[in-house]
């Protein structure tokens, strides 16, 4: 089964500033996916190509197998059949709820239009609200409307620019799972690009992290946040801090609080110097432990404390522990370290 | 897409032709000058023409400072008795053509008028009064006519930052009448020196009132040049001194202006007036009162009184003729101006290239230029075309005919669209800023491109910033007096032409009932704009 889109060493540039590189990435029927990365390293461009707002100057784009970008060769943005919302939502503020909605369903007749409409209305959350105009509606309805005008003529893919970042957290959190919730009923493949990475894993099955320009892991968000492939993405993506420490074993590593042997192996000869990726939730609180470490500081997060602690050494690590162990700074408290994935980098 | 979107560039290009050859013709003048043209001008003409104008420039300058500001700063800063009235009611002299206002007090305050009248009839003698018909006089009026320039610009910019600009002061020890000198009065500087610019640029393209007074300037001067002289080349180069004098105001202005930016730095809550007290209250209504009083109603007033006296005679076929033709041409104008403006407006927008942003500069140009000098711009490369046909079909077109262009409707609205095409482009240029390029993209994949895209998003949303642009231009057009009468059709008289020639005349009471039409249509861009959001 060929993907629904496959983006093959896709490159973008304005002249001579090179903004995408040698892109590469294929999405199934029905997936979500989810590009992230910092401002500026070109997860916008990446969707602005795919809708055929940009031109690209290497590599192919294909939808459903047929090319629709390339070198030289643009399919106009208006023959795509893809859909966009936009991060300002861009709703047109002479037309009510409805008209917006029905704005890309002039080839449909008048009865069609209306049930459509309609249904897509409901599907949102909206139906009470049709002769609206959206300077009536609040941030969260407004999305909800650029949302369902962008289905509604059914697109055979969704692309959504930072859709969320104009909504307080509360309502962020909430419509990314009500949104996804959409998605998948209407078993429509989609993209969302944003720099908050909860919002990549509440909404992603993929998720791609750029940097650069380039795609540097395309992966499940499981995978990207225990399995980070470079040391950029074990940094952006969670909380944690690299320890150093030495190839002890053939999948063993030796870190100044003890030695760890992981399942993958390692990349690594014996005696070379790494550095190992401690999560918050990879060092655990435990008051029989040997092992102690001084609370450096600490931010209470309601069901849980994540405490800044100082190992012997002057190495800081990040712990992640339930709130009713309540620790003063200063104090030295017995850890435990439960690394499930041994995530390691050349130190540096 | 890219190429797409350099097709526009074209049509910008032609747009700017409205207004690029008209001013080449004239700057060309300034570069090859005619010898002898220029050796008559230069002993007979010039050293009046430019005392005369410079007296103007500064009179009417200082004028409208004086006037102007501190009405900004009062009814921007402070409650007193009838502030909001003054507050929308001190633009409307903005209603009222210069030339309108100058016959209106010649009329108030001449020797047979009712000032100078009761004077006799109560003290025996007016002779003391100092007359009207005197430079003074004439930067007296002018200032009346455009003092609404600066209070609209300077009250804005008072009301945006004014009270907060004294509130910083008195935190650094500065009593609130320092304050004003000190900050809010330099803050204010770009916009009150904008509204001064403003004013002097419709001094030295004035051509009415300086006719009225008999008070030689270059409009008049170039007027008499080429219809009572018939010496177009004298009308040329009278012409490229006048275009140089106003380039070299805006130049000035650009300068004063410098590389400083002016914008607010964060956003305030506005804040309530401070309220005057005790004589100060009422000295600050008498002092608007008395402004309004010798800008608006008295010369308003002995327009309606003449109008009211004559009315029965003059009402007739004739006069709704006039009305006719003057509403008939504005609205065709306005609808070219919209027109052209839109195009203008749109090729700018699908390519945003520096270069098609200079075509459009270009063509906005109009605006600083004096309708004098654009109807000597447009017609002469009119005559020329004209004469070029002529030679290559005047054989079978037949002896009689002498013109194809010259003198119609074609070459009047050229005029028109090149002197008031900034009035239409900025309104809809600026409607055109506020649609976002994801609204554009938004429809582009629904499904739309070009012709539709235009119809579907851009129409609807400019929808009314294009109505206000067609009644910006009408209005514009109503008044207009030198374009109307230098390119009109033979005969072809409107209502401003009838005040011509009326005034020319002296017959006041005549020209009374086309001018209270001319204001009366006036007075509609000017409740709009006292409707718009006060700022406070």
């Amino acid at each position: 089964m060929t993907a629904l889109l496959e983006l093959d060493s896709v490159s973008q540039a304005y002249g001579a500033t090179t903004v995408v590189e040698a892109m590469s990435f294929a999405l199934q029927k029905g997936e979500i996916a989810c590009l992230v990365g910092s401002s500026g390293c070109g997860k916008t461009t990446v969707l602005r190509c795919i809708a055929g707002f940009e031109p690209v100057n290497g590599g192919e784009i294909r939808l459903d197998g047929r090319v629709i970008s390339r070198r030289d060769y643009l399919c106009p943005a208006h023959e795509r059949a893809i859909g966009m919302v936009f991060q300002d939502y861009a709703l047109f503020p002479h037309l009510t709820v409805a008209d917006n909605v029905a704005f890309g369903l002039r080839a449909l007749g008048r009865g069609e239009r209306a049930a459509r409409v309609t249904e897509m209305l409901g599907v949102v959350g909206l139906a009470g609200l049709a002769s609206s105009y959206p300077h009536e509606l609040s941030g969260g309805q407004q999305q909800r409307v650029a949302l369902a005008r962008a289905l509604a003529p059914r697109p055979r893919l969704l692309l959504m620019d930072e859709p969320f970042s104009n909504l307080d957290v509360d309502l962020r959190e909430r419509l990314s799972r009500e949104v996804r919730d959409i998605l998948k009923h209407e078993n429509t493949t989609a993209i969302l690009v944003t720099h908050d990475q909860n919002e990549a894993f509440a909404m992603a099955d993929r998720v791609g992290v750029m940097q650069g320009g380039r795609l540097l892991q395309w992966d499940t968000p499981y995978r990207l946040y225990h399995q980070p492939a470079t040391r950029y993405v074990a940094d952006f993506i969670g909380q944690g801090v690299f320890l150093p420490g030495r190839v002890s074993g053939p999948h063993c590593i030796s870190l100044e609080i003890g030695e760890f042997c992981g399942m993958l192996p390692l990349d690594f000869a014996v005696n070379d110097r790494v550095d190992v990726l401690l999560r918050p939730d990879d060092v655990q609180h435990d008051d029989a432990s040997p092992m102690t470490a001084i609370v450096e500081s600490k931010v209470f997060r309601g069901a849980e404390f994540h405490y800044t602690l100082t190992l012997p050494s002057g190495q800081r690590v990040l712990a992640q522990v339930p709130s009713h162990h309540n620790h003063a700074v200063g104090e030295a408290i017995g850890i435990r370290l439960e690394l499930d994935h041994l995530i390691a980098f050349r130190h540096g | 897409m890219l190429s797409s979107a350099r097709r526009w560039r074209p049509v910008a290009a032609l747009v700017s032709l409205v207004t690029v050859i008209p001013l080449s013709v004239i700057l060309a003048a300034l570069a090859v000058p005619d010898g002898a043209v220029w050796a008559h001008l230069q002993n007979h003409l010039l050293p009046e023409l430019l005392r005369n104008t410079l007296w103007l420039v500064l009179g009417v300058g200082s004028g409208v400072l004086l006037v102007g500001v501190p009405l900004a700063w009062l009814t921007a800063l402070y409650e007193f008795p009838g502030r909001r009235f003054f507050n929308w009611a001190l633009m409307l002299p903005l209603a009222m053509p210069a030339y309108v206002m100058a016959f209106s007090q010649l009329g108030l305050f001449d020797f047979t008028g009712p000032l100078q009248s009761w004077l006799r009839a109560a003290t025996g003698d007016s002779s003391w009064v100092p007359s009207l018909r005197s430079s003074g006089g004439v930067a007296l009026v002018m200032t009346l006519a455009f003092y609404p320039y600066v209070y609209l610009l300077a009250r804005n910019a008072f009301a945006s930052m004014g009270r907060r600009a004294l509130e910083v002061g008195q935190s650094f020890g500065l009593s609130r009448v320092k304050g004003f000198w000190h900050v809010a009065l330099p803050m204010a500087r770009p916009w009150i020196i904008g509204g001064v610019t403003l004013a002097l640029m419709e001094t030295l393209a004035d051509f009415g009132t300086v006719a009225i007074f008999n008070y030689d300037t270059f409009t008049s001067a170039i007027y008499k040049a080429w219809f009572s002289l018939f010496s177009l080349p004298a009308a040329k180069q009278l012409a490229s001194l006048l275009v140089l004098m106003v380039f070299v105001l805006v130049w000035l202005e650009q300068r004063a202006r410098g590389r400083r930016a002016y914008t607010q730095t964060g956003r305030a809550a506005p804040l309530p007036r401070l309220r005057l007290t005790g004589w100060q209250r009422w000295a600050a209504t008498l002092w608007a009162g008395l402004v309004l009083l010798l800008a608006f109603v008295l010369p308003f007033g002995q327009l309606v009184w003449w109008a009211w006296q004559l009315v029965a005679e003059e009402f007739n076929a004739d006069l709704l003729g006039y009305a006719l033709r003057s509403v008939a041409l504005s609205l065709m104008a306005a609808v070219a101006v919209a027109v052209v403006a839109l195009a203008l407006a749109y090729a700018q927008r699908r390519d945003p290239h520096p270069a098609t942003r200079l075509l459009a500069k270009l063509a906005t140009l109009g605006y600083a230029v004096p309708g004098t000098v654009l109807a000597v711009g447009v017609f002469v490369p009119v005559a020329w075309l004209d004469n070029l046909l002529l030679g290559w079909f005047g054989g079978a077109l037949g002896p009689d005919v002498t013109a194809i262009f010259k003198g119609t409707l074609l070459v009047m609205l050229l005029a028109y669209v090149s002197r008031f095409l900034a009035v239409g482009h900025s309104a809809i240029d600026s409607a055109m800023g506020r649609i976002t390029r994801s609204q554009e993209e938004a429809a582009r994949n629904l499904g739309y491109a070009g012709w539709g895209l235009l119809r579907h998003v851009h129409l609807p949303l400019l929808k009314g910033s294009l109505l206000t642009a067609v009644l910006m231009v009408f209005v514009d057009v109503m008044k207009e007096m030198p374009i109307t009468l230098m390119t009109r059709p033979f005969d072809w008289d409107t209502l401003a032409v009838r005040v011509f020639s009326f005034t020319t005349e002296g017959q006041w009471e005549h020209a009374a009932l086309p001018a209270v039409a001319i204001v009366l249509a006036g007075l509609v861009p000017v409740i709009l704009l006292s409707r718009q959001k006060d700022p406070l």
